[in-house]
């Protein structure tokens, strides 16, 4: 038998293609072939979710020690050193405060949020092509449980129980969500993972399916279960084609086990799962519009009423989930809800996956409970703003989030006291600006990207954003006038009530928010005829102060 | 890899292959019409009638469905495409410097193809790569961390 002494894991995502990893990972396979060690160490690739800068990982088990940044030029060091001497190289560790615990944290510890790793806990720990790799870690066993000792209303009532709340960026409650779905007699139904993200600063999902696509598929079993569907459809956007290839890997992997296909674990209930590529829409993120879309049609979205779950994939009841929600899901079906309900706060438990982008030192993924404050994020995990600039303003979830001022970066980042403060956490994505950002420029930037991705279907959102780019660009240029300020006001109001879908109403939202926040700003652009910060293209005019 | 376009190939035949793989059903009319796009660098006239003829649906809405996807082009690209993320992520960290020096380099608006057939250069939204913004991406290449220096280099790279 052959007995494998070591696993090198090396990180395949995007972000570390762009650093060298095919060529770390070729320059291993190579030092290990030559140096005779084939028999004894396997080399493969994982989903990789540590911070950037440690970007490309090699991670050694059984030690599980983490090498990151890796050039190619350290392999043959590495593989003398660790692999064949047994010697931790020391230096080329990744550095202690860019890397997030691998292992698994209990709780939040004293007054610094401990990572928490829900639905990325295998994430750059398992080879996600592999499926024993996922079943070793604990993957099925959720679907085994859900199938051979729960009800299907059993397994809606643990969602329920457990508060979980979705996590594309409306937070809905996902056990009601089911409910609609199962109380409904007509068959077939279905159950959708929305996996077409495309806000700007979002990539958690895109890790999730990279590093641990089985959990998703589990995941959709376990629902389709719940709520009386046989069929799932993946929608993946167009350019995510890694987690494309790794989702088909996985689904076949995953009927060859009999984890999909008829009479799973004996329980006599039958489900498979399609993959579905979009083309290119930030649209078809909205579900109705995706529906259309796995349809064979524009992804324009439908008028809501009737909702998807009384009328979605072709008219019939239809759960749509977002990837992270449904990555929650074998972990509360697997340790039950009172176990999920000691992370994050008390109507909105768990944890949720953050990008952290802009000004900060470190920006990357993480993991944490809910209910941690933006000042937490920026300095802990973003390791404070660069270049010791002080921090203005975030946003939060992609475009069509919030902007907060550093008035808000106490707030505690959990779905009802961001409602209270009129802030939307949106997908998690946190796009963190310091004092050399101008108000008016970033919003101009955000409304080029909803004029543009505006499906074009209804009036107020076609023209309401691009009227409003107009005007801002006119404000970044020298030529804003005061009544434009009141003509923006006017079209929040219109793409908030009169926008079909989600996205002409997020289009107003940066809008509201730089006029509420940054006013003064705002209408030194039009008043004084200058960019206070230097930015816009007027900017050469400077302000003087006697 | 190059995106360049295809004109030696059978466009029937091409056609046909795609709706053999997937299935002559409208659910599979934007695979099919993505793996039209991805052999033929863009989706020709004729590949409309083709799919038209099997699927039985009307071109008009072959053609609706077509423009609405940024990922499948209706008109002939350039041997190289490159993607430039215009998002915010990308611009708060330098992405509206690089985008003057990548027009400058290129002399082109978005959308347009050069005269000699190298280039055409469109806009993008996020691609999920904003931990190393600004990004571009060419053809299937991505690059991150761009300054404007980097450029000349980078385009070098393809002929």
């Amino acid at each position: 038998m052959k007995v494998i002494r070591s696993m090198v894991l090396v990180a395949s995502d995007p972000g570390s293609a762009d650093r060298d990893a095919q060529e770390v990972y070729r320059r291993l396979q190579e030092e290990i072939r030559s140096l005779g060690l084939v028999e004894e160490v396997v080399v493969t690739t994982m989903g990789c979710v540590t911070r950037q800068e440690a970007h490309p990982l090699v991670i050694i088990y059984p030690e599980a020690v983490a090498y990151g940044p890796v050039k190619p030029d350290d392999v043959p060091l590495l593989v003398e050193r660790h692999l064949r001497e047994g010697q931790i190289v020391t230096d080329r560790l990744v550095p202690k405060e860019l890397f997030g615990p691998i292992s698994w944290l209990s709780a939040r510890r004293g007054t610094l949020p401990a990572e928490q790793r829900v639905v990325l806990r295998r994430a750059g720990v398992i080879d996600p092509e592999d499926i024993e790799d996922y079943i070793i870690y604990g993957g099925y066993e959720a679907l085994g449980k859900a199938l051979t000792q729960m009800t299907p209303d059993e397994v809606v009532g643990e969602i329920s129980n457990a508060g979980l709340r979705g996590r594309g960026g409306a937070g809905f409650p996902t056990g009601l969500k089911w409910r609609f779905v199962a109380r409904e007699n007509r068959t077939p139904k279905y159950v959708i993972c929305n996996a077409d993200e495309s806000e700007p600063g979002t990539f958690k999902d895109r890790l999730i399916l990279e590093g641990d696509p089985h959990s998703v598929i589990e995941a959709m079993v376990i629902t389709g279960y719940a709520v009386g569907a046989s069929e799932g459809y993946i929608y993946v956007r167009g350019e995510y084609q890694l987690a494309q290839a790794r989702l088909r890997k996985a689904i076949a992997q995953a009927r060859e086990m009999g984890f999909l296909g008829e009479n799973i674990f004996g329980s006599g209930f039958d489900f498979d799962i399609h993959i579905h590529s979009g083309a290119g829409a930030y649209i078809c993120g909205e579900e109705t519009a995706l529906i259309e879309s796995i349809e064979g049609k524009r992804g324009e979205p439908r008028a809501r009423p009737p909702y998807p779950t009384t009328h979605g994939l072709w008219g019939q009841p239809t759960v749509v989930n977002n990837v992270e929600t449904l990555a929650n899901v074998p972990p509360i079906i697997q340790n039950g809800a009172d176990w999920y309900r000691q992370f994050g706060t008390p109507h909105s438990p768990g944890t949720k996956v953050y990008t952290i982008l802009g000004n900060v030192n470190v920006t990357g993924l993480i993991e944490v409970p809910m209910g941690i404050t933006l000042r937490e994020v920026i300095a802990i995990y973003g390791k404070g703003i660069r270049n010791g600039a002080t921090f203005k303003l975030a946003q939060t979830g992609g475009s069509s989030g919030s902007i907060i001022p550093a008035s808000l970066q106490d707030t505690p980042m959990d779905f009802d006291s961001y409602a209270r403060a009129e802030v939307s956490l949106g997908s998690g994505a946190l796009l963190i600006c310091d004092e050399n950002t101008c108000a008016v420029d970033l919003t101009r930037v955000l409304l080029n990207f909803f004029r543009k991705e505006s499906c074009g279907k209804c009036t107020p959102c076609r023209v309401g954003t691009e009227r409003a780019y107009r005007i801002l660009t006119d404000i970044a240029e020298g030529r804003g006038t005061l009544s434009g300020i009141e003509e923006l006001e006017m079209l929040i109001g219109g793409l908030r009530q009169l926008s079909n879908c989600g996205l002409g109403q997020a289009a107003a939202v940066p809008v509201r928010d730089i006029l509420r926040h940054f006013r003064a700003e705002v209408e030194a652009h039009i008043k004084l005829g200058v960019c206070p910060v230097g930015v816009c293209p007027m900017s050469e005019r400077q302000l003087v102060v006697a | 890899m190059t995106i360049a376009v295809r004109e030696d190939l059978d466009v029937r035949a091409v056609v046909q292959a795609a709706v053999e793989r997937h299935g002559a059903t409208r659910e599979e009319l934007v695979a099919i019409l993505s793996d039209v796009n991805r052999e033929m660098g863009y989706i020709p006239a004729e590949a409309f009638e083709e799919v038209s003829r099997l699927l039985q649906i009307p071109k008009a809405q072959l053609f609706s469905v077509a423009s609405f996807y940024k990922m499948l082009a209706i008109e002939p690209r350039g041997r190289h495409v490159i993607q430039f993320c215009e998002s915010a992520p990308c611009h708060v960290v330098g992405g509206g410097e690089l985008w003057r020096a990548l027009r400058e380099e290129l002399g082109l608006e978005p959308g347009e193809t050069s005269a000699d057939g190298r280039w055409t250069l469109v806009t993008t939204s996020c691609i999920g790569l904003c931990g190393v913004g600004p990004v571009i991406v060419v053809d299937d290449d991505v690059y991150g961390n761009v300054t404007p220096e980097q450029l000349p280099e980078i385009l070098a790279r393809y002929e």
